[in-house]
């Protein structure tokens, strides 16, 4: 360490240390830097004690605004409720299948389904409702149940084959394989008439065959020309949508063994106004059926679209 | 080496009083014009009014944060187009490079902020107490019925005016005779009392109390600006050569030409805001405010000696007038090729703004892909892919516009509040005023499409018309295979 000196340059005092020759001056700060300093210390000393400061055993002094997040974070949960009471009231006084006649009230409850949604049903149905195999895709135009607004909310209130729901959407197909119904010869034939419904399959001997068990044994519930019949949730078999899968395999593993899917009742778990709002959102994932005020449109021309936001960017 | 016995230091360094002296001449009328100016444009600015129509704020100065625009007069900027505000902050930038490369740091002697309100307060301090000797008497003073007094009074003006300061400030964020209004209704924003007692709170203490000591010991630009001076920089120059040694004019008469110009008056000190002595040289404390050369100015023409023993001169002009030649023209100085240099940066990027604003389009259409789901596979086979459109309108005025798809053979696009089964190659709207209007929209194409790319084609359907085109893909089961 070097000794302190006087720099000649400065008439400063040097604070005596020395690095690779580099000296420091010893300059006094300026008062109004010791002010800031003296400053700070006071806030700290506030802030330990009016804010949670010290930790202890099990959790810190509360400090003497009891301030805490979980607080703040209820505070401004009541605050956002406040605010969306109105909404929620209208939401609550309308008639889902007048909501569209709303068209403000009908974005506001398509926003709240989205929450609701990425909360309460991606699990199942994924984040983009895209669901999988067993669980179906809510984007589509292929609807089991039916796919305008008051039956979706319906199928949403009371599940699908949900234990305990006097209501619940209730359809059981049989497992014909595994039964014993049809020999696995005849579910083959069976698949390949189904599959051929769609162009899946040629119409050989196989597909006739099939055509005569399907009329013994699956036209009571999925009709004649196999187009399902929403009454019984009997999906369509004509069409390019297979919620369990299209393959000649995947069908015959559906004849051999039903599937019977289960969505729980929500109304047991979600109050009236998130299952109104739940509804129209699933509706306006681009399948929903059933618009009130839908205007007409020509081939090749402009269909026109009630522009009534004013968001913001 | 001399190695005198140091003195004790205390804690902290006592801020030395600066108490300057009032004075006259060409650069303190300067300061005067500059002054009126700068505060004139703050202060009355948002209460210039500029019409615009209904649909907007008749402020001609808004920065309307809750609404995100931005009103320059007839200029109207939308939160993505905030690259013009910095191109506007570059070109204040490269603006202090100029000004500092043609007259030195006038920016700090003249136009800053913390230069200004200084000015004020001090003008303040003369109107109470008195000039320089009168201040420093009652600083001295012990703190008798008619110190109390006149100390209380000029902090009570010193608060008027920072808080006049701080009211302005906000005045340009809202519209400001509702905003006055609300204020003292008490219906104004938290947000707008926070910063006016912020604003008040700092003016008060920089402008009225720490002053010089902001240059000296906080802002950055001092440094910056020493870095930014060479030897073509016009500084304030107390010319030695001339000056020394100095003696009274009496000693002067005794002895004639023993002595030079200053005669020791020590008035460049008095007036000096920053409180530094020029004679020593160029130092960081000079923020060259010239008010030095006005003192030596008027003392020179008392005791008729030529002004300018204190004058701007650059380094370069320093050296050749000591060496006998006379002193260059200002005008001249200013223009050397560095100066030039940044003037036309400057100027490029004005103009590059201006051709910006002039050449924007106020129709946009922006696209969203749904990337969960990518594709959606319809009941007849069709694939299906869905967006987010936005169709932007800057007009003062409603516009009806159409998007069609253009390049996806056997497409139909619908949106989310009709049905598919009304789907159609195009969708209309009607987006209102200063607007962005989101439109959801699917799109199908015929089973076996591939994934390819195609364009959404935004047109207006007015007398203007006028529209854009964003090209997008349509994914297609198979494509990421």
């Amino acid at each position: 360490m070097a000794e302190k000196r006087v720099d000649e340059a400065t008439g400063v005092e040097t604070v005596g240390h020395e690095w690779d020759g580099i000296e420091e001056l010893n300059n006094p700060l300026p008062r109004w830097w010791l002010w800031t300093f003296y400053a700070c210390i006071a806030f700290a000393i506030g802030y330990v004690i009016v804010y949670p400061a010290i930790p202890l055993v099990h959790s810190a002094t509360p400090g003497l605004w009891n301030w805490s997040s979980r607080g703040a974070l209820a505070e401004e949960t009541a605050a956002a409720d406040k605010d969306r009471a109105t909404v929620l009231a209208a939401l609550a006084a309308t008639p889902i299948e007048q909501l569209p006649e709303q068209p403000e009230l009908m974005q506001a409850a398509v926003a709240g389904g989205r929450a609701a949604f990425r909360v309460n049903c991606v699990q199942c149905h994924g984040a983009g409702a895209a669901g999988s195999k067993g669980y179906p895709t809510l984007n589509d135009d292929d609807w089991v149940w039916g796919g305008d607004l008051k039956a979706i909310e319906t199928t949403i209130k009371h599940g699908i084959r949900f234990p305990g729901d006097d209501a619940t959407r209730q359809s059981l197909m049989p497992s014909f394989g595994h039964d014993g119904i049809l020999t696995p010869a005849q579910v083959d034939d069976t698949a390949t008439y189904v599959r051929s419904l769609s162009g899946k399959d040629a119409a050989g001997a196989g597909a006739q065959r099939g055509a005569a068990l399907f009329a013994n044994n699956c036209a009571v519930c999925h009709g004649p020309d196999g187009k399902g019949g929403r009454q019984v949730g009997a999906p369509n078999l004509a069409d390019a949508i297979w919620l369990y899968g299209g393959t000649h395999g995947d069908v015959v593993s559906s004849i051999s063994n039903a599937h019977a899917g289960v969505m729980p009742a929500w109304v047991q778990r979600l109050d009236p106004v998130t299952i109104k709002m739940l509804a129209a959102y699933v509706h306006s994932l681009g399948g929903g059926e059933k618009f009130a005020s839908a205007p007409t449109a020509q081939e090749g021309t402009a269909a026109t679209v009630a522009a009534t936001s004013n968001a913001q960017p | 080496m001399r190695n005198p016995e140091p003195e004790p230091q205390g804690w902290y360094e006592k801020r030395r009083g600066v108490f300057p002296r009032q004075v006259d001449g060409k650069f303190r009328r300067i300061k005067w014009a500059i002054m009126l100016v700068t505060l004139g444009i703050y202060y009355v600015t948002p209460w210039l009014r500029w019409d615009r129509g209904p649909y907007a704020p008749d402020q001609a100065v808004l920065i309307d944060l809750a609404h995100r625009r931005f009103y320059i007069f007839s200029i109207e900027i939308w939160p993505q187009e905030f690259y013009f505000v910095a191109g506007l902050l570059i070109m204040a930038g490269i603006g202090l490079f100029l000004v500092t490369s043609a007259v030195g740091r006038a920016w700090c002697g003249y136009a800053c902020p913390q230069t200004v309100w200084t000015d004020l307060f001090q003008h303040v301090d003369r109107f109470i107490d008195g000039d320089r000797n009168a201040q420093i008497r009652l600083q001295n003073a012990p703190w008798n019925a008619q110190k109390i007094t006149k100390r209380a009074l000029k902090w009570s003006i010193y608060l008027v005016i920072s808080f006049w300061t701080g009211g302005a400030w906000i005045m340009y964020f809202a519209d400001a005779p509702t905003l006055v209004r609300d204020f003292w209704s008490g219906d104004a924003a938290p947000v707008a009392y926070a910063s006016v007692g912020v604003l008040t709170a700092t003016t008060f203490a920089l402008g009225g109390f720490m002053r010089e000591q902001v240059c000296i010991y906080m802002c950055p630009w001092p440094r910056i600006q020493t870095a930014m001076l060479d030897e073509k920089s016009l500084i304030v120059t107390y010319k030695d050569w001339r000056g020394e040694p100095r003696g009274s004019v009496k000693a002067a008469e005794k002895n004639p030409g023993g002595f030079g110009d200053c005669i020791d008056c020590n008035q460049c000190v008095a007036v000096c805001p920053t409180g530094i002595d020029i004679r020593e040289g160029p130092q960081i404390g000079c923020i060259t405010c010239a008010l030095c050369i006005d003192a030596c100015d008027n003392v020179m023409s008392q005791i008729g000696r030529p002004r300018g023993l204190i004058d701007y001169a650059t380094l370069d002009d320093s050296a050749s007038e000591k060496a006998g030649n006379p002193p260059t023209s200002h005008l001249k100085l200013i223009w050397h090729p560095r100066t030039l240099v940044y003037f036309a940066i400057w100027a490029a990027i004005g103009l590059g703004l201006l051709f910006a604003l002039g050449t924007r389009k106020h129709i946009d259409l922006a696209v969203q892909k749904d990337r969960n789901p990518p594709y959606m596979l319809l009941s007849d086979g069709a694939i299906r892919n869905a967006w987010t459109l936005k169709l932007k309108n800057m007009e003062g005025r409603p516009r009806p516009m159409t998007v069609t798809i253009e390049g996806l053979p056997g497409a139909r696009m619908w949106t989310d509040t009709i049905s598919s089964e009304q789907a159609a190659t195009s969708v209309s709207a009607t987006v209102a005023t200063d607007t962005i209007l989101p439109l959801r929209v699917y799109v199908a194409a015929p089973a076996g499409t591939a994934a390819q790319d195609f364009a959404f084609v935004l047109k207006a359907n007015d007398a203007e018309g006028g529209g854009d085109r964003t090209v997008t893909h349509f994914d297609a089961p198979g494509a990421e295979e």
